[in-house]
């Protein structure tokens, strides 16, 4: 018998310890909100929170989860409504297809729960495990910078001291225009 | 009942007793044309397009467009909703059910049809580009960048101006008014004169019973409120919480899990197998032979794949299985060669007389070749079936729901009335999921089990049974002038498919032989992303970027100057170029390209900006100019270039399906690698608004990234790639290839 917590709720499983946790959580949860990409853990479709780790739930045995409080893509909301940064993606029009937004989400929000204010280079660590196959990625940057941007500029609120009177708007690295002609 | 109109047939009823239905069809039927005698059932539409205006004037788009990522289901609201005049916080879509009934109930039958003209790019390319046109009147594909340049022009912006009339009417006879004094604005028909006002829902139930008009008055682009905005895509909110469900995610009542292995060499057949371990393993239900794969069905899928790995498969031997990626090089090279000599390929373009001009001029010869390439879809392929009592069930995503359900009526040896197709998400399609395979087994499993079944294909699976981008090899001459001006240029490659134009240029060059040879191979292909343009962009850019270079031109400006009858094109590719800082110094070791490619009715130029850092290409930045007649969507457009581009890039730098001993070598992301964050570009995108025909979004994007790519490579490090991918060049020496004669 498995025993952990999956966004809060306790589940006992009685299934081969072998088997991944992605699989577990999908057919034996039934939250399928976890994507399969590739069982290999490389492309990141599959990107939970196991004790606020996020892991590769494919290659993870459900065995290594037992007694583990693991968070997935239904639980990073609370009651006030979306996570910052699904508000983000959709602000910034993140997803295309969707299939690998929820671990594209879970990698992003253990990224700017550790890294409030991410480099460049750290969002390309943190991110780098997860493909995009529609090349959302400009998009995925815009969108962490966007919630950075807005908790620098909730802290310069909320600190009378801050000299700085305003944010400067986070590197887009796209630009549309539109001609008219 | 309605009429036939030019475009279609439109037509008006009430459905539930209180919602207005407007129906626009369009048929694939001009019976005058090569495609006369292919619509073998009277009863199919091509296109159609819907709309439902409830008692609570909800109104609701009914597409019949399958979403993949492209957000044309958002797109094609849109463009329906503003011929409406409607609410946009009111409208929302819904996508139209793979079912010839659901058609026909505004349709009818019987009814002939004249003159519909047919968009020039169905006439071969609707049904997965390769496939005979005959099967194509079972379509409801998404691909081709059709949505919105036939869908939408041709069915949702005429349904939303045909609701709006009959509204209309029936406003004006229930207050006693003209038509033309009443103004539509919201959701809410007007009567300045009286002051009188009410919402469109109050008159759904009169107009229904009003005859549509034949051809509704549509919006020019000064009206448009609600085209031409960047909507928020309606299918976003959902994929990002987990509730968006792809055909993966689906589960039906007593559903078993299969794992499924394929014949590893494509044509070999099942031989035998043993299953004394496997059947033993934990969860297995039952282990079904077909006749080239083995499925494993178990209670999960981990089980029923460690089954499947338990299983020994003997495959039949084939005349394929000692074939390798060069011998199938050689042989289209061979076949261009032997074509050639003999006088026997077929002729693309002929114009001039390029033999006395290769004569006349200094003559340049280069050869180019891509390799086989797999979609690689984020969602591994994967269908939900139930087959029982003589009548199948799908749940599944597909492009192409009304071919899916008569492949699986085929498959089954079952009347297609007897077929269901449910449609979901896709985690991407690319072309992949025009293609009904994997639902067929699905079917084939469900009805050997005697339950319904899920098939999920594994990574490996799915990178070694796909239907692949097909290699191609593309052969070059050209004679330049005494002011180094090109007069002749000579293309010879092999298989065409679609669209014919792929390897047409738009360069002023008045001696052109462009002819193939067909050389088939034994591995499965199918239309990829721009299909192929993805080949003959790379091969055409690249190409007359060596000649420029040959002409010791710029080789922005030297293509400027062979575009002077091309004003459009020549606009995109001067936005480009101007938008890139064309001509900015560049530190040591980078370099930038420029690639122009029409494609699916839109003018895509790019501009690529590459650094060499420690033997490695990393591609900085990428400039986007893009007409694609008008952007219904600006955002949208945008993203779906920046997708293209990212697309491109991914197959240019490492895209690489190897055939070894007559399988694919690849199998997973770890040696199918991808473009990630860390290697992604800037992505910088401008459009024009032309107003010409509105062209293509998803697919124009990725033909000129390659070229653009290799053009930018040859400019930082002097080595011009030439066979794809960038992969297989090593930066770490000096390596100029041999210039082939």
């Amino acid at each position: 018998m498995i025993n952990f917590k999956i966004n809060g709720k306790q589940h006992s499983l009685d299934i081969d310890p072998d088997t991944p946790l992605l699989w577990a959580i999908r057919e034996n949860v039934g939250l399928t909100g976890t994507k399969f990409g590739c069982g290999i853990s490389q492309c990141g479709a599959c990107t939970v929170h196991l004790n606020g780790v996020p892991v590769r739930s494919c290659i993870i045995p459900v065995a290594a989860a037992d007694g583990a409080e693991i968070t997935t893509i239904e639980g990073i909301a609370d009651e006030s409504g979306l996570h910052p940064i699904q508000q983000a993606w959709i602000d910034e029009q993140v997803p295309q297809c969707g299939y690998c937004q929820s671990g594209q989400i879970m990698s992003a929000v253990a990224l700017l729960r550790d890294k409030p204010d991410p480099t460049d280079a750290d969002i390309d660590s943190a991110m780098s495990g997860n493909v995009c196959r529609c090349g959302m990625y400009a998009r995925i940057k815009r969108g962490i910078k966007r919630v950075a941007a807005d908790s620098k500029a909730m802290v310069s609120i909320y600190n009378p001291t801050n000299g700085e009177a305003k944010e400067s708007d986070p590197a887009t690295g796209i630009t549309e225009e539109v001609q008219h002609g | 009942m309605g009429k036939w109109t030019r475009r279609g047939f439109i037509t008006a009823g009430v459905l539930g007793g209180s919602a207005l239905i407007i129906g626009v069809a369009i048929r694939p039927g001009n019976r005058a044309t090569a495609l006369s005698g292919l619509t073998t059932e009277g009863s199919e539409s091509l296109i159609n397009a819907w709309v439902k205006i409830d008692a609570d004037n909800k109104v609701t788009a009914i597409v019949p467009h399958s979403e993949m990522g492209q957000g044309a289901q958002t797109a094609l609201t849109q463009m329906l909703a503003d011929e409406l005049d409607a609410n946009w916080e009111d409208v929302s879509f819904m996508e139209a059910p793979a079912e010839d009934e659901y058609a026909n109930w505004a349709l009818g039958k019987g009814f002939v049809l004249g003159d519909t003209p047919i968009p020039k790019i169905f006439a071969g390319s609707v049904d997965g580009l390769f496939i005979q046109v005959s099967k194509a009147m079972h379509l409801q594909i998404t691909g081709g960048s059709l949505s919105i340049r036939s869908t939408g022009v041709y069915g949702m912006r005429v349904a939303g101006a045909a609701a709006k009339e009959v509204l209309k009417e029936a406003a004006a006879k229930e207050w006693n008014v003209k038509t033309s004094e009443l103004t539509t604005d919201k959701g809410i028909i007007k009567h300045k004169a009286s002051g009188k006002e009410a919402p469109y829902a109050n008159f759904a139930v009169a107009a229904g019973h009003i005859s549509a008009p034949r051809s509704p008055i549509l919006k020019s682009p000064d009206q448009f409120t609600i085209m031409g905005k960047s909507k928020p895509r309606l299918d976003i909110p959902s994929k990002v919480d987990g509730s968006a469900m792809f055909g993966v995610d689906v589960v039906v009542d007593n559903m078993k899990i299969a794992s499924i292995a394929a014949a590893p060499v494509f044509g070999a057949k099942l031989e035998k197998v043993d299953t004394s371990d496997a059947k033993k393993m934990p969860g297995v239900v039952k282990i079904i032979e077909l006749e080239n794969a083995v499925a494993v069905v178990a209670e999960g899928y981990w089980q029923a794949t460690q089954a499947l790995a338990a299983t020994k498969i003997t495959w039949s031997k084939t005349d394929n299985d000692q074939l390798n990626s060069d011998a199938i090089y050689k042989q289209f090279d061979d076949a261009i060669i032997g074509a050639l000599e003999k006088g026997e390929t077929n002729t693309d373009i002929s114009t001039g007389d390029s033999d006395s001009a290769l004569k006349q001029g200094k003559v340049i010869s280069r050869k180019y070749r891509v390799p086989y390439l797999a979609h690689a879809c984020m969602e591994p392929m994967n269908a939900v079936a139930s087959v029982a009592n003589g009548k199948c069930e799908v749940w599944t995503g597909t492009q192409n729901p009304l071919g899916c359900k008569y492949d699986l009526a085929a498959a089954l040896d079952i009347d297609a009335s007897n077929v269901t197709v449910n449609n979901y998400f896709m985690g991407g399609g690319f072309g992949r999921r025009s293609i009904a395979d994997t639902a067929i087994q699905a079917a084939l499993i469900s009805k050997a089990l005697g339950a319904p079944v899920k098939l999920i294909w594994s990574r490996e699976e799915d990178t070694q049974h796909d239907h692949y981008r097909p290699a191609v090899v593309s052969h070059f001459q050209a004679a330049l002038d005494e002011e180094s001006l090109p007069t002749a240029w000579l293309n010879q490659y092999v298989d065409k498919h679609e669209p014919v134009e792929a390897p047409y240029i738009p360069y002023s060059i008045d001696n052109q032989q462009i002819s193939y040879v067909d050389s088939p191979t034994h591995i499965p292909f199918g239309p990829w992303r721009s299909v192929d343009h993805s080949q003959h962009g790379f091969f055409t850019e690249s190409f007359i970027d060596e000649l420029a270079i040959e002409a010791k031109e710029d080789p922005y400006h030297f293509r400027q100057k062979l575009l002077s009858h091309h004003p459009r094109h020549l606009k995109v590719l001067d936005l480009a170029a101007e938008r890139s800082d064309w001509g900015r110094p560049l530190g040591k070791h980078q370099g930038r390209g420029i690639s122009l490619q029409a494609s699916f009715g839109s003018i895509v130029a790019e501009v690529v900006e590459v650094s060499l850092i420690e033997g490695k290409i990393k591609v900085d930045r990428v400039v986007v100019a893009v007409d694609a007649g008008f952007a219904v969507s600006p955002d949208g457009l945008t993203a779906q270039m920046e997708s293209g581009v990212i697309y491109g890039l991914t197959a240019a730098l490492y895209g690489d399906v190897e055939i070894e001993a007559g399988k694919v070598k690849q199998s997973n992301f770890d040696d199918y690698p991808m473009v990630r964050m860390s290697d992604s570009p800037v992505i910088e995108t401008h459009i024009i608004n032309s107003m010409e025909s509105w062209g293509g979004a998803g697919e124009p994007g990725t033909p000129g990234t390659a070229p653009a790519l290799a053009n930018a490579i040859f400019d930082a490090t002097g080595t011009r790639v030439r066979k794809l991918p960038v992969s297989n060049y090593d930066f770490n020496i000096e390596f100029i290839e041999q210039n082939e004669v």
